[in-house]
């Protein structure tokens, strides 16, 4: 369900000429336009976790811009600048405002760097498993029958591990087929696979059940009744009446993709250390910890911290703003 | 609702068993072709255990006696038959037997996870319990916003947060290892010597946070939705006393969702041992899991994959079993819905 203000929505129930979009459109217009945008209103650290992750997602997508160097070019960097501490330690260097780590990468560009990749491949898993979990729900809830029995099995099987083990084995796996070629580019493309596969089950437990109850309205037989197509009556008509769930799960999938990348990034399966996630970072800095270098790990810590709270303050309020029976 | 008795119920109970074993030695069956399938087709078994200078006659002499040349099924069953015998093949890394490499570190991993799962459950149900209880008061406050802190951070940053605090700057416990251990011969345990229990605090906490909060926030909610039911309402229209309402008729009914989750959970907990043992240098399972995978070293991962699989399993049945006797209704559905 696409976010909409208050004027688009009327706009678009205008623009809407047929009596079953205008059904639809006023349900939706009454659910964003009261309920949820004023639960947002009341509630004072959903709008503080809202801001911080505006301001994470800003500095992470006009990272280049903000920071004061770039820490992947390996011209920009001199070994004579690493482990200096943040600039209000002893030692402090003013060129690098909270630090640099074991390679003189500032580690406040590194951050905005970092953070990027971290959200980059947040996103990228959250949408593929959102995708594939999606298609399979509605496959599995309106087909019915054996398509649903061997999709439902699998998530079933799959849902009895956790999600990072599965992650874990995809990603050795993977990059034992690959045979360690391009791992600085594939990297990426692992990791996403790897999260993305291991999340899907959720998306299809929940778009099923809601689509085995949605098949049975009126709407839907009607849809059938003149002869459309299966697919399209799936896309065009199911999907849209079952996507309020689904963007919560995937509000907390982020967070939860995010912190699944940052573990596998520090287990040293993930992100490789020459253009550092937040994890990586972390990993990094773990082994100086002792040594006294605590700004290396600290600074990516609490900045994952922050970004994955915020992210589960928005994902819990949007949960509980959905949720009638909460309020 | 209809309810089962006599002759009809057992009849049910023994068909939901049977169908259950038969779903679990399905998953066996699938988990098992999926470890064989990574044991087979990712890298070159043959390749990982010679060295450059073997000949190609003498490959090809190691292929057949591997029994790589069979045809695949038989090939399947084989591997089947072996990993029942507990042979998973020997790890390309150390050139050892796997099954002895996860035997030695069995004991480690277990201990770990279980030290964490009574922590999550003897702190989580009472914090659970209070938080519904006294939704207002300001330490109900402080559990929630601990617990959401609890959730949010990642085990690993919460490992490092303590190793910072309790090792480098107070320098109370140890960072890494097991302590010293003793050896019983078939298990050695951590749990008899002072700088043993010592090493398992911070690692059993790490591991056991996630679960003690997921433990708290679901006796909250599953109490909250309990205590807003009819038969609460009857029972203090009764006059019952609060205490005899809250734990002998609340909590009692919640307990059903928790018997479920922490069963279900000591499985996750063996899992994110992994991450919790990398942290800690702690020398379990986890730790030779993560070293194969940064390896590639197949045997290891294949054996360990199908070894946590069977717990999986296992548990999974025994919370589903236990589960049909703790709600009588699953007996008439059979668990299926």
């Amino acid at each position: 369900m696409p976010y909409v203000t208050g004027e688009e929505t009327t706009a678009r129930t205008q623009a809407a000429g047929r009596p079953e979009n205008v059904v639809r459109k006023s349900l939706i217009t009454s659910m964003l336009d009261s309920d949820i945008w004023h639960s947002f209103k009341r509630s004072k650290i959903t709008i503080l976790a809202a801001i911080v992750t505006f301001l994470i997602f800003f500095g992470a997508l006009f990272a280049p811009l903000i920071a004061p160097q770039n820490p992947f070019d390996p011209a920009n960097l001199s070994l004579i600048d690493s482990l200096i501490p943040p600039v209000w330690e002893e030692g402090g260097d003013a060129r690098f405002l909270l630090g640099t780590d074991d390679q003189g990468r500032g580690i406040l560009s590194t951050l905005l760097y970092g953070s990027r990749i971290s959200l980059a491949v947040g996103f990228a898993s959250v949408i593929f498993a959102a995708i594939l979990g999606i298609s399979l729900g509605l496959l599995a809830g309106y087909v019915g029958g054996r398509t649903d029995a061997v999709i439902m099995r699998i998530a079933d099987i799959q849902l009895t591990f956790p999600a990072i083990l599965i992650a874990l084995l995809i990603d050795g796996s993977l990059r034992g087929a690959l045979g360690g070629i391009n791992r600085e580019q594939s990297a990426f493309y692992v990791l996403v696979f790897s999260i993305g596969l291991s999340f899907w089950v959720q998306y299809a437990r929940t778009v099923r059940s809601s689509t085995l109850v949605e098949k049975n309205k009126e709407y839907v037989q009607a849809a059938r009744l003149i002869g459309l197509h299966p697919i399209k009556i799936m896309v065009r008509h199911v999907l849209p009446n079952v996507m309020g769930p689904v963007l919560v799960i995937a509000t907390i999938n982020l967070a939860l993709a995010i912190i699944t990348e940052a573990t596998l990034s520090f287990l040293g399966v993930g992100i490789p250390p020459t253009q550092p996630s937040l994890g990586t970072m972390i990993r990094i800095g773990n082994d100086f910890l002792f040594s006294g270098e605590w700004w290396i790990t600290m600074f990516p810590g609490v900045m994952l911290a922050i970004l994955v709270l915020a992210v589960n303050l928005l994902g819990d309020w949007l949960r509980d703003a959905l949720n009638p029976r909460l309020r | 609702m209809p309810r089962c008795s006599g002759g009809a119920c057992h009849f049910s109970m023994l068909a939901f068993v049977i169908q259950r074993l038969f779903q679990s030695a399905l998953v066996m069956l699938i988990v098992a072709l999926i470890a064989f399938v990574m044991f087979t087709f990712i890298g070159d078994p043959v390749d990982q255990m010679v060295g450059l200078e073997t000949t190609l006659e003498e490959r090809e002499q190691l292929r057949e006696q591997l029994g790589l040349k069979d045809p695949v099924p038989i090939q399947f069953i084989n591997y089947i038959g072996r990993a029942i015998q507990g042979d998973f093949g020997i790890s390309y890394q150390f050139k050892r037997p796997v099954a002895t490499m996860i035997g030695e570190r069995l004991p480690a991993t277990l201990e770990l996870s279980m030290v964490s799962a009574l922590f999550a459950l003897i702190a989580g149900i009472p914090m659970g319990v209070y938080t519904a209880l006294k939704r207002d008061s300001f330490i109900s406050k402080i559990f929630l916003t601990v617990s959401l802190v609890g959730i949010s951070l990642p085990t690993f940053l919460i490992g490092i947060l303590l190793i910072f605090v309790f090792a480098v700057q107070l320098q109370w416990l140890p960072s890494f290892g097991r302590g010293q251990t003793v050896d019983l011969g078939w298990w050695t345990t951590g749990l008899l010597t002072s700088s043993g229990i010592k090493a398992l605090i911070m690692p059993a906490i790490t591991l056991g946070l996630f679960q003690m909060t997921l433990i708290m926030r679901l006796v909250r909610s599953e109490m909250l939705e309990v205590l807003r039911t009819d038969y609460i309402k009857f029972a203090r229209a009764r006059g019952l006393r609060d205490r005899a309402i809250h734990f002998g008729h609340a909590l009692k009914n919640t307990l059903v969702p928790v018997i479920t989750i922490t069963g279900l959970q000591l499985g996750a907990i063996i899992a994110f041992a992994i991450i919790t043992e990398t942290v800690f240098s702690w020398p379990g399972m986890g730790l030779l899991f993560l070293q194969a995978v940064q390896d590639v070293d197949i045997p290891i991962m294949s054996a360990y994959l199908l070894m946590i699989a069977f717990l999986f399993v296992v548990i999974n049945l025994i919370v589903d079993l236990l589960y049909v006797f703790v709600d009588p209704r699953i007996r008439i559905t059979g668990g299926e819905t």
